[in-house]
């Protein structure tokens, strides 16, 4: 029997739509359920990030670095120092690099959380959802002890922290890491292994490795394709090449190598080596250092420019900036990495049905807020 | 309660005034007056039991109002009437480029098609609206009308959402009323009878000699039919029509307010019916477990109730336990595994039958 075609429609999904992470608008068209092209349309949530940044001092970045991916603020926030103290040539003392590191791997926890919650969302399942916003709940009562704040901490500065971590933070965080791991297992028994859920999500919308590469995906989705490729390994920043931790990697376990299940699995994964990592970090974290031993009196930085890299939950963070010697920027770039994520959808998200394409997007991990910037 | 006991009360009562046509209207309307109230009554408690099941599942206390007045009333129990009364009073919008009468019909379509199937719904011995002989095929027959009402809904809204819940739902119900029905078949063969007392009165004296345990042809039956009901009903994993993270609300989207409410409540009436007829067709109907512990018709209802409340205990964990099937898969599980395994399941009680029973 011939594939019967029948009249092409256009679809909107979005930008109000409960499957699109935010305020993304996908223009598909599609015959029947199954979609031809997917065009993502956004700037929905377009705030000027990079031309507010040339109007305000260095120090005044920060809390714009923070609603970029507001998902992971720390990690935004530590891109931007880390990229600043290499402009500046600062070295901070080892204490600060601990704390940071611990920020940095509890707010990938928190991320990836919220991200493998929402995929089974996506896919109809609503109490693993729930459980992940449970768990990330304890992580963002952490975060609120040692700055304040839950979701945009402006916590990292340039030579060092807004505030040391408080009393008791890392038995807090101990007993939270004892509490956590058996909810990790938990996790993933519901997803998983879930017979529908790897239906639904094994050998659908497969990333091959050059297609990845191509389109410059990178974080857990280029890690999921099977390419080795981590920047806390491949070109390490801070002190996490003190660390042992393993980098997961797509299998093809239960389909193809790049598949929807395993860019979820590989994020459940590494939700179980940030605990290593949390872990050996508390362990070796110097008790004594001021956190803001570092900090300069006034931030000019050298004429010159950078760019610096690094590993955000969603991947690849790269800021370039440019100085004039002046204490505002002169250009500031970002590399976003959910950009990425998202332009590769069509490509790999083409020829599915309407349902497997929201599940592609739900693997892939997008925010708005970093895309638009 | 059939209409006919209620009729000739009335005669008995009224001799002066025996076979007037006033006394026929009364009596079929005060079983529908009834059943109108008990579907509301049910509303509410399987409201609750979903938010509360759905909690302990989630790990999340709730509704937990203290007091009347107070949030939600004592252990949250007036949230299905806070929730009922802000449906009633929210605005009822009808969008412009909707099929204006179409739009209004689909939900009262949908109503009717659950208000219906209960009236053959055994309750008790006596307590039956109408206790028709073909009862079983009945509420088969009345369960499609939902389809029709659903499509309605979906085309008239003018909504390209709309339109795929209303064409996915129409496809999902068709077929699942196929192995839902087949399984409903070697109950019918084991029982000789389409009607529904004459199928309880065959598994009389207790658990051993329900249906579902008659033959090992039998839980397949069951297991078969309780999958289709689910699928029948929308429910997770097969809540396409409405699959709220891909179709943003279905055949449901355009609709607020009263309508939105009357289709909410449709879904949760069928819930209803279709437990009723597994445990009509399966579980002993009103029959109690054990052949002479409260057996007696009085706890009939109470019986009744409490299997039916138990499967639909089972549907709420399987919602919100499982994601959601994609329509294909849905089609394969239906035409490709059930249809075939439900022939089967008829050939082989009909050797049984034959040859053991």
């Amino acid at each position: 029997m011939g594939v019967v075609h029948g009249e092409e429609m256009v679809l909107n999904i979005g930008p109000q739509h409960p499957a699109t992470h935010g305020v993304l608008r996908l223009q598909v068209r599609t015959d029947g359920e199954v979609v031809s092209k997917i065009t993502p349309v956004m700037g929905y949530l377009h705030r000027c990030f990079e031309k507010h940044c040339e109007n305000v001092t260095y120090e005044q970045v920060i809390p714009f670095t923070d609603r970029c991916d507001y998902l992971s603020s720390m990690s935004m926030n530590f891109g931007y120092v880390v990229a600043m103290e290499r402009l500046m040539d600062i070295k901070v003392n080892d204490r600060v690099e601990h704390i940071r590191v611990v920020m940095a791997e509890l707010q990938r926890i928190a991320s990836h959380l919220l991200c493998t919650g929402v995929f089974g969302l996506d896919l109809g399942a609503f109490t693993p959802f729930l459980w992940a916003l449970r768990d990330r709940e304890r992580i963002l009562d952490l975060f609120e002890l040692t700055c304040g704040a839950r979701l945009l901490y402006n916590y990292m500065w340039i030579g060092g922290l807004s505030h040391d971590i408080p009393v008791g933070f890392v038995e807090s965080t101990f007993e939270f890491l004892d509490y956590f791991e058996p909810k990790v297992d938990e996790l993933e028994n519901i997803l998983a292994h879930n017979k529908i859920l790897i239906e639904r999500s094994a050998d659908i919308g497969v990333m091959p490795p050059e297609v990845a590469i191509s389109y410059g995906v990178t974080g857990p989705n280029l890690r999921a394709s099977g390419v080795n490729w981590d920047l806390r390994k491949n070109d390490p920043y801070s002190i996490y090449d003190k660390f042992d931790f393993d980098i997961p990697l797509g299998e093809g376990t239960k389909g193809t190598v790049g598949d929807c299940w395993d860019r979820f699995y590989v994020r459940i994964i590494e939700i179980r080596e940030s605990v290593k990592i949390i872990r050996q970090a508390l362990a070796s974290m110097p008790k004594d250092g001021d956190v803001h031993q570092s900090l300069p009196k006034k931030i000019r930085p050298p004429k010159g420019s950078v760019y610096a890299r690094t590993e955000t939950p969603r991947g690849d963070l790269g800021y370039y900036i440019e100085s004039d010697g002046s204490p505002v920027p002169y250009r500031l770039k970002m590399r976003s990495p959910a950009f990425t994520a998202l332009s590769v959808l069509d490509e790999i998200g083409a020829g599915w049905l309407l349902s497997d394409v929201l599940a592609i997007l739900g693997s892939l991990d997008i925010v708005l807020g970093e895309i638009d910037r | 309660m059939t209409v006919d006991f209620i009729y000739d009360t009335l005669n008995d009562f009224f001799p002066s005034l025996a076979g007037n046509d006033f006394f026929l209207f009364i009596s079929m309307l005060l079983p529908i007056a009834g059943l109108l109230g008990f579907i509301t009554i049910y509303g509410f408690g399987v409201i609750y039991s979903e938010i509360k099941v759905s909690s302990f599942i989630q790990d999340k206390t709730g509704p937990m109002g203290q007091g009347p007045g107070l949030h939600a009333g004592k252990w949250g129990l007036l949230q299905p009437v806070a929730d009922g009364i802000k449906l009633f009073i929210k605005e009822d919008i009808i969008p412009a480029s909707a099929d204006r009468p179409l739009f209004i019909l689909a939900p009262f379509m949908i109503f009717i098609g659950a208000l219906v199937a209960f009236i053959a719904v055994p309750f008790g011995e006596k307590i039956i609206i109408a206790d028709m002989n073909i009862g079983m095929l009945y509420i088969l027959g009345v369960g499609s009308i939902a389809v029709i009402a659903l499509i309605l809904a979906g085309w008239s809204s003018n909504n390209k959402w709309a339109l795929y819940g209303g064409m996915r739902s129409a496809a999902q119900i068709i077929s699942y009323e196929i192995p839902a029905g087949i399984s409903l078949v070697v109950v019918i063969m084991l029982a000789s009878s389409l009607n529904m007392q004459d199928i309880i009165a065959y598994q009389k004296g207790g658990i051993f000699n329900w249906i579902i345990f008659d033959n090992p042809f039998m839980p397949i039956a069951f297991v078969i039919y309780f999958i289709s009901a689910l699928a029948e009903c929308n429910r997770t994993p097969f809540d396409l029509p409405e699959s709220e993270s891909e179709l943003v609300a279905g055949f449901v989207t355009e609709y607020s307010g009263t309508r939105y409410a009357i289709f909410f409540l449709s879904e949760y009436a069928n819930m209803f019916v279709v437990s009723a007829v597994a445990v009509t067709a399966f579980l002993g109907g009103w029959q109690s477990p054990f052949p002479n512990f409260l057996n007696t018709p009085a706890f009939s209802m109470f019986w009744m109730i409490s299997k039916t409340f138990f499967l639909i205990f089972i549907m709420i964990w399987v919602r919100w336990t499982v994601p959601r099937l994609r329509v294909d898969q849905l089609m394969h599980l239906c035409w490709k595994v059930f249809i075939p395994i439900g022939l089967f399941n008829v050939f082989g009680v009909a050797i049984w039958t034959i040859v053991i029973g």
